[in-house]
């Protein structure tokens, strides 16, 4: 049987949901046997691959290249699992939405709040522009699996992968596997 | 009182003739969920979680505060009540910022609670981000606007058991919020009398002891339950 091609995605996370993931500790020899890790900020690729099986994706969408890149996620992905609070509600992340706009946003933390010279960055093509309200992952594009926690603990990640593995679809019930937070 | 006969899930049931069907079901160890509920003090019935259907009408009524009636017959956990509900539970989280991961009650929170019996993993309506405040004047306790719904729970214990009647709500729909005093900083609300009755009573994060960090907030309802019945059965009253 073909291995599972396994991605994981880093969009407007604290990148904690992906520690939780290295949290998996020994499990992670059994799980690269089984999978292939074909996208993730473990490895070094470029490019979003064409076919993926399951995505783990960790953040809210919070600027333009997160935007592009759920789209693209989503056209290439079989199974997109919401990955975190971040992912599921916005979190953290999306506690500027309060401010308003990315203006409102940028203002408050470049110009009202600067110590030295207050500027707003805004290199063209090197900043990406943030999006005015941070949302979450399921409000752009259709979600197949919603892992919630801040982080999710490695023990909820280890059920959801290995139903996965087994080819069945994760039913997620009770604190232990669906709390906010 | 007479003793009326009921059922409620199928299960028969004979309750006092001046109790609720949210007592009625408690006492047979049927569980409904609720949210503004909370013993010693009156009933609210504001948070539409405990709905429950009665045969031979097509509205749905609040149990916590639907006396019992001969011959009753009431069903808790109909597809429709348990889409209603999930739907209340949602709506809340969406009106107000629960963010809580960094909030003091993770892990001690009523609301919480009720998502995770509810299965919700998502929220299915749109995030309204509203700009709330935090008041941190007083002392000891900080109310956070962000975590309340609006319950009226510290509105009640705080003049129906403290005697203080501190508390009040404010405003209209989504603009709605408790108050101190007549709207001043709780710190300068000269009525309170620093007793944590309402800290005690709060579901959620929003009132909360001051120094307190992220999932630190515990409250003891015990508390209130005690102070409620002693005062019911007039234990302190020198006979
Ligand atoms: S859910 Fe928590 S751990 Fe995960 S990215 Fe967001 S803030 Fe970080
Ligand atoms: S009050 Fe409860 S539901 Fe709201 S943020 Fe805090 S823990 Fe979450
Ligand atoms: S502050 Fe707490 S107890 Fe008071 S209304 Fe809000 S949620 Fe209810």
């Amino acid at each position: 049987m073909a291995k599972l091609k396994l991605a994981t995605v880093w969009l407007g996370g604290c990148s904690g949901c992906h520690m939780s993931f290295l949290d998996l500790d020994e499990w992670l020899f059994e799980l690269a046997h089984q999978v292939d890790l074909v996208y993730s900020p473990f490895m070094d690729a470029k490019q979003y691959p064409q076919e993926v099986d399951v995505a783990l994706v960790e953040g809210a969408i919070a600027n333009t290249d997160h935007w592009e890149m759920i789209h693209q996620v989503r056209d290439c992905t079989q199974y997109l699992i919401a990955f975190g609070d971040c992912a599921v509600t916005g979190n953290v992340t999306a506690l500027r939405n309060i401010l308003g706009t990315a203006e409102g946003v940028l203002e408050r933390s470049y110009i009202n709040l600067a110590d030295l010279v207050p500027q707003i960055p805004a290199e063209e093509a090197i900043v990406p522009p943030l999006l005015d309200w941070v949302k979450p992952v399921h409000t752009v594009v259709p979600v197949d699996l919603y892992l919630p926690g801040c982080p999710p603990s490695p023990s909820r990640i280890k059920f959801v992968l290995e139903a996965l593995l087994q080819g069945k679809r994760p039913q997620l019930e009770g604190r232990d596997q669906i709390k906010f937070g | 009182m007479a003793v009326k006969t009921l059922k409620i899930d199928d299960q028969l049931i004979s309750a006092r003739g001046d109790e609720t069907i949210l007592e009625a079901a408690a006492a047979s160890g049927i569980h409904i969920p609720t949210l503004c509920n909370l013993q010693g003090v009156s009933l609210w019935g504001a948070c539409r979680l405990c709905l429950v259907e009665v045969s031979g009408s097509s509205k749905l009524v609040a149990a916590c505060v639907t006396p019992v009636a001969e011959g009753m017959v009431v069903q808790t956990q109909t597809k429709r009540l348990k889409h209603y509900r999930r739907m209340i539970v949602e709506l809340l989280f969406a009106e107000g910022n629960h963010i809580c991961s960094v909030c003091v009650s993770n892990h001690h929170c009523e609301l919480q609670d009720l998502a995770i019996e509810m299965g919700i993993d998502h929220v299915r309506f749109t995030y309204q981000f509203p700009d709330r405040s935090v008041d941190i004047s007083h002392p000891q306790f900080g109310v956070d606007h962000n975590r309340c719904v609006l319950c009226t729970r510290c509105i009640r214990v705080c003049d129906e058991i403290e005697g203080a009647h501190t508390w009040d709500m404010a405003g209209r729909g989504r603009n709605s919020r408790v108050i101190t005093d007549l709207n001043q900083p709780w710190g300068e609300a000269e009525s309170c009398t620093a007793c944590g009755k309402c800290v005690n009573a709060c579901p959620t994060g929003a009132i909360f002891r001051r120094g307190s960090t992220v999932a630190e907030m515990e409250h003891d309802r015990s508390q209130l339950e005690f102070i409620s019945t002693a005062r019911t059965r007039r234990e302190w009253v020198q006979k």
